[in-house]
């Protein structure tokens, strides 16, 4: 601790003398222990359940799998539709976080063990960091064992590293932002049965984009509908990036798929984040 | 630690509603230094919703709470440095083994890693968990796991430990377990608020009990003082013809008998034990009304919640639920 930790008078008792009220420097020094610690909890759920992170890694090379061999996904791109289907299926795996995330915090709540957290010394943020950083971790994983899917099926990318990078920044930017959603989520809804009404709901939404088929074979109002969805401008961001065919349309939004990329999730952030961060602090009303 | 607060906990006045509903309507409470405090009440008086307040989780609509002699509005993050909890629900991480969880809430408590290893350690041991500490605690008894949950709250040795309905939903063995373990507590210097809708588990541990209903405090006393309330000593008398009740009542006298058709027994007031049982012997023998049973006895919780709340109190056998009072026999 520092020169800034000051005890409580009359209060410091053996073993205590280091927790009382701290500074700022030692205030962001124990946010990031706290976040740490709750991180590290994320991975030892890991470690100790190999089979679960393993099946939700497959879950969307599965589903790679089918749309690519079975359904016959990317119909009429003009290109390969390999190459159409591999970026909106990343994006789709981003956009499905939102489950997992609204799954480990409905059972969180659950389970008792946020009031446990919520009546720690902690700092009551580092529950959220701890979220945040493990799913982030989740994604990137899943990100690389798709794109590494993807090249055994035949998806490339052409347009150099830098584009490449840029896409997985929007990739992983559209999961930071499902992560708020789903924390919000699981704390308004707060029970087991909600989290499987949304693991119902997220399927319609992911097919009202164009992950899997170009709204150019849509009729004219359901093909708009589909641009507009925040998944439809990641993956045609992505696929612009990537250099891979992105069945254009000639749409505004189509056109300007990167800037809604970066729009779409921060706006949902700016509304999402603070909520979340209410709410939290809520609990204890 | 604290030495010189003499009240570990004060509640003054204190409100909370949620919508439309009064959890909390003016509940007083002071809990000595170093005692253990029953808050005994039946499902929906306020117990847990007092509980959430006092350990912070939870503010109030109105009143004043110190906890260590601290604010839990001003000082919330000074207050959860002093206190332990211990929630209806096992509040530990059941995927992480025993020792996973008491390092975690350790580093949590700002420890340092190495303390917050050692300390899981001890406490483990202390608990009887040592061989299971690797273990995931979803494969732990209930007992077991109420148990860990219980170190958890010990971490840091604190002034004041909250133990929400400690054993409910546990069987008889697991409830010996928990008791055990904090029996081994008092005397260490911590004072322990528990809730509980089981009667004999209030008499069992605490020093002293608050009977509280729909949101305030109804008595409070050591549980002698509590019993003194009701008249002191009963005689019950259990007859074989249960026809007979309503006369047999009338011969035993005195006014606050209870009848009970189904078990066939008369509960009435007993002021001088030898007295009574001499008497109502006599009194059935002449009368010619057969007894089965005849005991004096303390009276029960139960029978105080009943007088106090005209309701009986929650946990207990249904048998209880039938006792009726008779005008008749007075």
């Amino acid at each position: 601790m520092s020169a800034t930790t000051t005890a409580i008078p009359g209060q410091g008792g053996p073993g205590q003398g280091a927790l009382g009220r701290e500074g700022g420097a030692a205030r962001l020094t124990w946010a990031l222990a706290d976040s740490w610690t709750m991180t590290r909890r994320e991975l030892a759920h890991w470690a100790r359940q190999p089979v679960a992170v393993l099946v939700n890694l497959a879950f969307p090379v599965m589903l790679l799998l089918m749309f690519t061999y079975l359904v016959g996904g990317g119909r009429g791109v003009q290109g390969d539709p390999t190459e159409f289907l591999v970026p909106g299926m990343l994006a789709l795996t981003m956009a499905f976080g939102l489950e997992s995330t609204m799954l480990a915090v409905t059972q969180d709540l659950n389970k008792g063990v946020i009031d446990r957290f919520r009546s720690l010394p902690m700092v009551p943020g580092a529950v959220l960091v701890g979220r945040s950083a493990a799913d982030m971790l989740q994604s990137t994983a899943a990100l690389a064992v798709m794109a590494g899917v993807g090249y055994a099926v035949g998806w490339r990318w052409h347009n150099g590293a830098a584009a490449a990078l840029g896409a997985v920044g929007l990739l992983l930017l559209l999961r930071f932002a499902m992560l708020w959603v789903g924390i919000q989520l699981a704390m308004v809804a707060g029970r087991p049965e909600l989290v499987s009404a949304v693991q119902i709901l997220v399927w319609p939404v992911g097919f009202l984009s164009n992950v899997f088929a170009t709204p150019a074979t849509m009729p004219g109002w359901l093909g708009a509908v589909v641009e507009w969805n925040p998944m439809s401008a990641t993956a045609t961001a992505v696929r612009e990036l990537f250099g891979n065919p992105g069945g254009a349309t000639g749409s505004w939004a189509a056109e300007h798929a990167q800037l809604l990329a970066v729009l779409w999730p921060v706006a949902i952030i700016a509304v999402f984040f603070p909520l979340t961060v209410r709410k939290f602090a809520r609990l204890s009303r | 630690m604290a030495g010189n607060v003499t009240d570990a906990i004060v509640l003054d006045g204190v409100h909370k509603r949620y919508g439309e509903k009064r959890a909390l309507d003016g509940l007083d409470l002071t809990v000595g230094a170093g005692t253990v405090h029953a808050v005994l009440g039946p499902n929906g008086a306020g117990k847990t919703t007092a509980v959430r307040i006092m350990s912070t989780l939870l503010r109030p609509d109105a009143g004043r709470v110190t906890v260590a002699g601290l604010d839990v509005r001003e000082r919330a993050s000074d207050v959860r440095r002093r206190i332990g909890l211990l929630g209806q629900h096992a509040a530990v991480d059941e995927q992480l083994g025993g020792r996973q969880n008491l390092e975690m809430f350790g580093r949590l408590y700002h420890l340092g890693a190495r303390r917050a290893g050692s300390r899981a350690d001890e406490l483990l041991e202390r608990f009887g968990l040592a061989d299971t500490g690797r273990k995931a605690v979803k494969q732990y008894s209930g007992g077991m796991r109420r148990r860990l949950d219980l170190a958890a709250s010990l971490i840091t040795e604190p002034d004041v430990l909250f133990l929400d309905e400690p054993t409910t939903g546990l069987d008889p063995r697991g409830r010996a377990e928990v008791w055990g373990a904090v029996r081994s507590l008092v005397g260490g210097g911590t004072t322990v608020l528990l809730t509980t809708q089981y009667l004999e588990e209030a008499d069992q541990l605490a020093d002293r009990i608050s009977l509280i209903d729909d949101g305030r405090a109804a008595a409070e006393g050591t549980s002698d003082q509590l019993k003194a309330l009701v008249g002191g000593d009963r005689i019950d008398v259990v007859l074989r013809d249960a026809s007979r009740l309503a006369e047999a009542a009338a011969l035993l006298g005195s006014p606050g008998s209870l009848l009970d058709p189904d078990r066939r027994l008369i509960s009435a007031p007993a002021p001088d034990r030898m007295a009574a049982l001499t008497g109502a012997v006599r009194a059935l023998q002449e009368a010619g009304i057969e007894a089965e049973d005849i005991a004096v006895r303390r009276p029960t919780l139960d029978e105080v919640f009943l007088s106090l709340t005209g309701r009986p109190g929650g946990g207990e056998p249904v048998g209880e639920q039938a006792v009726r009072e008779t005008k008749a026999a007075a």
